[in-house]
């Protein structure tokens, strides 16, 4: 079987030239917490850092000092160096963001505007754009050595990427004013061709959704076409920003196919659009500890009599053993498919992540990566 | 205190949501659901509404059209069809039928019209979705029979399911007239009865168990019905009960381990067994947490359970069959009117 590079962590954290580090991959993999153990790891080597958690689960933001959502960076007192952490207040960074660039006595108009409300609070790109937004903020500070940014909990990773294209054709203002003024679009280009059907199509929109709604998003494009020009500037500085070579992606996968898919979608879409890919974090595995083969430990477990914890410690051995194969097959397929990714294996940690000496120990196995450790070596060959 | 096994309150549902935490496998239960209820000469569809293709990929063949086809035969000549059901593709098939686009429909896709009208009014993504599933339900042949005996819906993960469910509030965003309205009225009904269920699928782990039981209370009072729990991906305790609490405390005897294998011949050095105490630990970690996850279960909730083992190998079409057989065994698929 191919088998990955492994990945040192340590030097890329350590890199000045690392500036922001972006956590990405499905939901449930173990995003936040990888991103939060990289930004203590980084903080307590030296860089002053800051960590962009989004929904993190209620221990975890508890071991970082996160009460409640925050919007501004915190200190993390308990952290042996210079490390501050916040989670996403995706409407109050839209808010500000519409006082920032609105025309003056505009701002309060479009955030009152029921359609706002919806958008702010619960369009399905607006977590991710609201993200790179912040990261934008926090990069413009020059404040931080390193920013480590964890990505919302989308079914895909890709979403990151697409939701802030998607939510900028959104509010561009074309298709409202298509919706609302079909007639007077109706002359041009595009429209000529679907002109009569895109009447039709904006008499049945309006008879679906009523006429108040799409009174409500008309007004609301208006008031906020003025500003339509900075949001995009903001935008297209932080997908610079993403693509600059200070920035690294991190893509997080559990040791299963799904994630493992995913994982792959990103990274071809990574290097689709030239974006630098740190490595992959295999997070939550099982390697067997013990280098004893699964078919050995079973056939002396049928035989056994009379010792029943050496018989269960032989059953749950061969279980380990199979589940560490079955780990490495998927990887293997990965790493075929995409050689050169470097892969950093982070062995599960028991216990759910409660305060900061969890964490620690999540980026100690993940540095571990690069220096194997002393257990047996003939394990990992036992494919 | 939670019973076991598939009521009759169960077996008499028509539309079985299957929802879950992510990664607790949903799409997989679903399947194997849809596979149990077809058991016996019965046909089932089953329903995906993500766009995620999880459903051809788990059955391995080309993506699902818009379209019902036929993807596995259940065990004693049963069949089930399967459909992923996309709101754009929905979106045009309702404008079809009331307002004739034409050619012009697939253009106003191409722009992103069809997916800005549905952004526009969250709610209508959700209306089209499920009022393509409600029409699934209630389809009938000539002779008044159903066309399927279950319909298995793969639907949104928890944390979103009850606001997808929820089409009186979704019809809020919507004109209070007209046909969509009248068609979002029947799917309310169908939501709201007897005949749909809504299954949960956990892990035995916090987080999971967590949002299961959070769901289930979100689903009672938005007036839904919660079906079973389905406890997925168990796993093997070999560990006798009264040493899990010891180990997982790391208080295992190494000299005992050392000298039980040495009887079976089994000499191992110091360094290997020492690696086996750490796997028995974390083996007994592991157990201990499940026991709690399951008493939080057991405490929070009187839903019927149903338990699927894990796939050590991972789940592909024949591990499928395997769950099936499971799920029949506690009793899925039993006194389904015909």
């Amino acid at each position: 079987m191919r088998t990955a590079p492994d990945w040192d962590v340590d030097a890329l954290i350590d890199d000045p030239a690392t500036r922001v580090i972006v956590c990405c991959g499905s939901g449930g993999v173990g995003k936040t917490t990888t991103s939060a153990a990289l930004a203590i790891r980084a903080a307590e080597r030296g860089r002053r850092t800051v960590v962009l958690t989004i929904d993190p689960a209620k221990r975890l933001a508890q071991a970082l000092g996160l009460q409640a959502l925050t919007n501004e960076p915190g200190l993390v007192a308990d952290a042996d160096g210079d490390l501050h952490a916040m989670m996403l207040d995706m409407r109050r960074t839209f808010d500000e963001m519409v006082e920032t660039h609105a025309e003056p006595g505009r701002a309060e108009t479009i955030i009152a505007n029921p359609f706002y409300q919806t958008i702010s609070s619960s369009f399905s790109g607006t977590q991710e754009y609201m993200a790179m937004e912040k990261l934008g903020q926090l990069a413009a500070t020059g404040e931080w050595d390193l920013i480590v940014v964890d990505t919302p909990p989308s079914r895909s990773a890709l979403d990151f990427l697409d939701a802030p294209q998607r939510m900028s054709t959104f509010l561009d203002g074309r298709m409202i004013r298509l919706l609302s003024a079909p007639a007077r679009a109706g002359g041009r280009g595009l429209m000529k061709i679907v002109g009569a059907g895109f009447s039709l199509f904006a008499k049945a929109v309006s008879t679906i959704l009523g006429g108040q709604l799409l009174a409500d998003a008309s007004a609301f494009v208006q008031a906020f076409d003025t500003m339509f020009g900075g949001f995009r500037e903001r935008a297209e500085a932080t997908y610079a920003l993403l693509r600059s070579p200070g920035t690294a992606f991190v893509v997080v996968a559990a040791p299963e196919p799904d994630a493992l898919r995913e994982a792959a979608y990103f990274v071809e879409r990574l290097t689709a659009e030239s974006m630098p890919l740190a490595g992959l974090v295999l997070n939550r595995t099982h390697p067997a500890r013990a280098d004893l083969s699964a078919a050995r430990a079973r056939d002396v477990a049928d035989g056994l009599r009379g010792a029943p914890l050496a018989t269960a410690v032989l059953r749950l051995h061969a279980d380990r053993v199979d589940l560490a194969e079955r780990e490495e097959r998927l990887l293997a397929r990965f790493a075929h498919a995409h050689p050169g990714v470097a892969v950093a294996r982070v062995p599960v940690v028991a216990a759910e992540i409660s305060d900061l000496d969890g964490l620690r120990e999540v980026g100690a196995r993940l540095a571990a990566a690069a220096t194997p450790p002393p257990a047996p070596t003939s394990l990992r060959t036992a494919q | 205190m939670t019973t076991t096994g598939w009521p009759d309150q169960l077996a008499q549902a028509r539309l079985h949501v299957v929802t879950g935490k992510g990664g607790t496998g949903k799409t997989t239960v679903a399947a194997a659901l849809a596979l149990a209820l077809a058991t016996g000469g019965k046909r089932t569809l089953l329903v995906e509404v993500e766009g995620r293709q999880g459903i051809a990929q788990l059955f391995d063949t080309a993506p699902l059209p818009y379209e019902e086809r036929r993807i596995a035969v259940a065990p004693g000549g049963g069949e089930v069809r399967a459909l992923a059901i996309d709101p754009e593709a929905a979106l045009l098939e309702y404008f079809e039928l009331f307002y004739r686009l034409g050619m012009a429909g697939r253009t106003l896709r191409k722009m992103g019209a069809i997916e800005f009208a549905t952004t526009l009014a969250p709610g209508l993504r959700d209306v089209l979705l499920t009022g393509k599933v409600k029409e699934c339900v209630t389809r009938r042949h000539k002779d008044g029979t159903p066309v399927y005996d279950a319909v298995v819906l793969d639907a949104p993960p928890t944390g979103r399911v009850v606001s997808f469910l929820d089409v009186t509030k979704a019809m809020a965003d919507l004109a209070k007239v007209g046909p969509i309205h009248t068609q979002a009225e029947g799917v309310v009904r169908l939501l709201h009865s007897p005949l749909t269920a809504v299954h949960l699928v956990t892990l035995l782990e916090d987080l999971p168990v967590t949002e299961t039981l959070e769901a289930v209370e979100q689903l009672r009072e938005a007036d839904l019905r919660p079906g079973a729990v389905v406890v997925n991906q168990v796993r093997p305790q070999w560990l006798p009960d009264r040493s899990v609490t010891a180990a997982a405390n790391g208080r295992v005897d190494a000299e005992r381990i050392r000298a039980g294998l040495a009887s079976a011949g089994l000499d191992l050095p110091p360094d290997v067994i020492d690696g086996l105490v750490a796997e028995t630990v974390d083996h007994a970690v592991r157990i201990h947490a499940e026991s709690l996850a399951l008493a939080r279960l057991d405490e929070g909730t009187d839903l019927p359970r149903l338990e699927l083992p894990t796939l050590i190998d991972g789940v592909d079409l024949g591990s499928l069959y395997e769950l099936t057989e499971e799920l029949v065994a506690q009793g899925v698929g039993a006194g389904v009117p015909v």
